[in-house]
């Protein structure tokens, strides 16, 4: 979770303006502009540059090593420990501990795909910054932080304001 | 090309759909609502009290006896786990068939599951008798050599089947629930109210990245949930199928079990949700008449796998040519020659669950509110007495005749499945007041669904 850094805040009012002010900032060069928005926009990770989330590989990795934890749990309680025949069944039968394994591996993948979407959002958070309480409503926003190459308030504001922005304003903290 | 139908009616903008949905959370309750939740509560507090006399005294307050070792607690376990799958199904397989019209009613499915499950889950642990040493349950190095959980039962399948049920479910909805906090947290005018959406909403901001993340939790859960939902009422369904008993030791358990959990469990979803279009008329345009009919329609079908699952059951049982099987299928319809104790719950079964829905082929009735609500209590209780007569039928009359008895039912088993719904419905009402009722981050991009102008972007 990067720093809170002061910066320079466009509001929008419509989906598409903010999809297009994403597409221009890229294209002005900036790489560490965020695009807020009340809900997932269709696009926007395109129009920001944002790569494909690596969640699904930690969803694989946690989901196998559930597996395997559920395989050596019932190996060596029901095989290893103390074996007890049970309506003649041989003590490793695999079948019988299939359930097990499978739910398992559902636990262990969910519950981690979950902890890593925290840990990539960084949340849970005390006090988060806000810019506008609207963005989780019906506006959106576009965070250009100073240390964005080629930062210029100035500049800035003129450049969104021409894109359509109903407000400019400076940010302490986001 | 086909016109799609608005998803959302009453051309609404953004803010209207945060500030409608928000409504009930931020305003204060109406007299019907208090009306119901004093009465639940009330069954609540009695459910209370049946539960500590079933505790105290223990399970012989119940009709369970010898040869009917199972019961109403079972029988009542199986069934609201059978509700809680259509919640699901709608938040998680129609996610992943891409049926946008599950976004209105997804979330409030959902609460139904996590209540359902909740509801249910106590039953398996206070049909132990002795709950306290529940614990006993989870495979843990204990001083008594140590002596391990038996991973071969079935009944053990179930304790991780469920529990990771419970846990995933109430995962999903919660991280569906996130966006939604921090919107009521942003509007909140009152510094409690700030705090505690705050708190629930764990910070959430709504950056493109988080977003970015978020959605694919979002899938990848769904994905898991899929076949979760669907193994976890296979498991239950194992709990009667891997027993050697007649009429339960079948094949087609665990798909006709998954069949019957989906049915009930939309039936339930259609009484809720027309109760609660009446309480919140603004729902009227998320919750269309379209949404009902779509769920009508699964009622339907599912009702007919149901039927389908029940005829064969007969078919097999004669073409099986073993006599046992034979006779307790004979006994469950009331046919001669058999003692047809249990034959009235069977023929109710059969009207609730395969006659009645039958209505539906008519399009004016799936797309009438009082037609479905009466349908869809008529399926619930159709699929309480369908778990009635697969537990009690098949153990009553089993292989011995010296062996056989009838169930003993008692006014604590009405108590006990009449309170339930208590704690149920009371969980469910609170969920309306404190929780967005209908996903606002995920509604919101359904907009344009069936609208002319497009406006920009898409």
């Amino acid at each position: 979770m990067a720093k809170l850094m002061p910066g320079l805040a466009a509001i929008f009012t419509e989906e598409h303006q903010i999809l297009e002010a994403a597409r221009k900032s890229r294209d002005l060069g900036m790489t560490k502009f965020e695009a807020i928005s009340p809900y997932p926009i269709h696009g926007m990770e395109e129009a920001c540059g944002i790569k494909r989330s690596s969640i699904p590989y930690v969803t694989f990795v946690a989901g196998t090593t559930g597996l395997l934890s559920a395989l050596a749990l019932t190996w060596y309680t029901s095989v290893y420990d103390w074996p007890i025949n049970v309506g003649g069944k041989p003590p490793f039968s695999l079948p019988a501990f299939i359930p097990i394994m499978f739910e398992l591996t559902v636990l262990f993948a969910a519950l981690c795909s979950v902890g890593a979407l925290f840990y990539h959002c960084g949340i849970p958070r005390v006090d988060p910054p806000t810019i506008d309480p609207d963005l989780t409503s019906h506006k959106f926003a576009i965070f250009v932080p100073e240390n964005e190459t080629g930062y210029e308030a100035k500049k800035l504001e003129t450049f969104y304001k021409g894109l359509g922005a109903e407000s400019v304003k400076k940010v302490e903290a986001y | 090309m086909m016109k799609r139908n608005q998803l959302i009616l009453g051309d609404k903008t953004l803010k209207d759909i945060t500030d409608d949905i928000c409504q009930p959370v931020e305003t204060l309750p109406g007299k019907g609502w208090v009306g119901m939740f004093l009465s639940a509560k009330t069954l609540l507090l009695f459910y209370i009290f049946v539960l500590g006399m079933i505790v105290a005294n223990g399970m012989g307050l119940l009709g369970v006896n010898h040869p009917n070792g199972w019961g109403t607690m079972i029988i009542t376990f199986v069934f609201w786990i059978g509700i809680g799958h259509a919640g699901t199904l709608i938040s998680a397989i129609l996610f992943l068939f891409r049926q946008k019209w599950r976004t209105s009613v997804a979330r409030t499915a959902e609460a139904m599951t996590v209540f359902a499950v909740m509801t249910a889950g106590l039953f398996p642990l206070l049909h132990t008798g002795r709950p306290w040493l529940d614990f006993w349950l989870f495979p843990y190095p204990n001083q008594r050599g140590p002596l391990w959980v038996n991973f071969r039962s079935p009944l053990l399948w179930d304790v991780f089947a469920v529990s990771t049920y419970a846990t995933v479910s109430m995962v999903f909805w919660y991280i569906g629930l996130v966006p939604d906090f921090a919107t009521l947290k942003d509007r909140a005018k009152n510094k409690i109210r700030k705090t505690v959406y705050g708190v629930l909403s764990l910070g959430w901001r709504g950056t493109a990245r988080n977003w970015s993340h978020y959605e694919m939790v979002y899938l990848i859960l769904a994905g898991l949930s899929t076949p979760l939902v669907l193994s976890v009422h296979t498991i239950v369904s194992f709990d009667f199928a891997v027993a050697g008993l007649p009429g339960w030791h079948t094949t087609i358990f665990p798909p006709y079990f998954v069949a019957g959990a989906i049915f009930s469990g939309f039936a339930m979803v259609v009484t809720l949700m027309t109760l609660v279009r009446i309480g919140f008329p603004q729902f009227k345009d998320y919750i269309t008449l379209d949404h009902m009919e779509v769920m009508n329609k699964i009622i339907m079908t599912t009702g007919l796998m149901v039927g389908y699952a029940y005829a064969s059951e007969f078919f097999v049982a004669w073409y099986s040519g073993n006599p046992y099987e034979r006779y307790v299928f004979m006994n469950r319809a009331g046919l001669p020659g058999t003692s047809g104790d249990y034959a009235w719950s069977y023929w109710i079964m059969v009207t609730c669950n395969v006659i009645i829905p039958q209505i539906f082929w008519s399009k004016w009735a799936r797309r009438n509110i009082a037609v479905m609500f009466v349908v869809s209590i008529f399926v619930n209780i159709g699929m309480w007495f369908e778990r009635f007569v697969i537990t009690i039928t098949s153990l009553h009359n089993d292989f011995l005749p010296s062996n056989w008895g009838n169930y003993a039912w008692s006014f604590w088993d009405g108590a006990l499945l009449f309170g339930s719904f208590g704690m149920f419905l009371t969980l469910f009402l609170l969920y309306l007041r404190v929780f967005p009722a209908i996903s606002i981050a995920e509604i919101k991009p359904m907009l344009p669904v069936g609208r002319d102008d497009h406006k920009g972007g898409h």
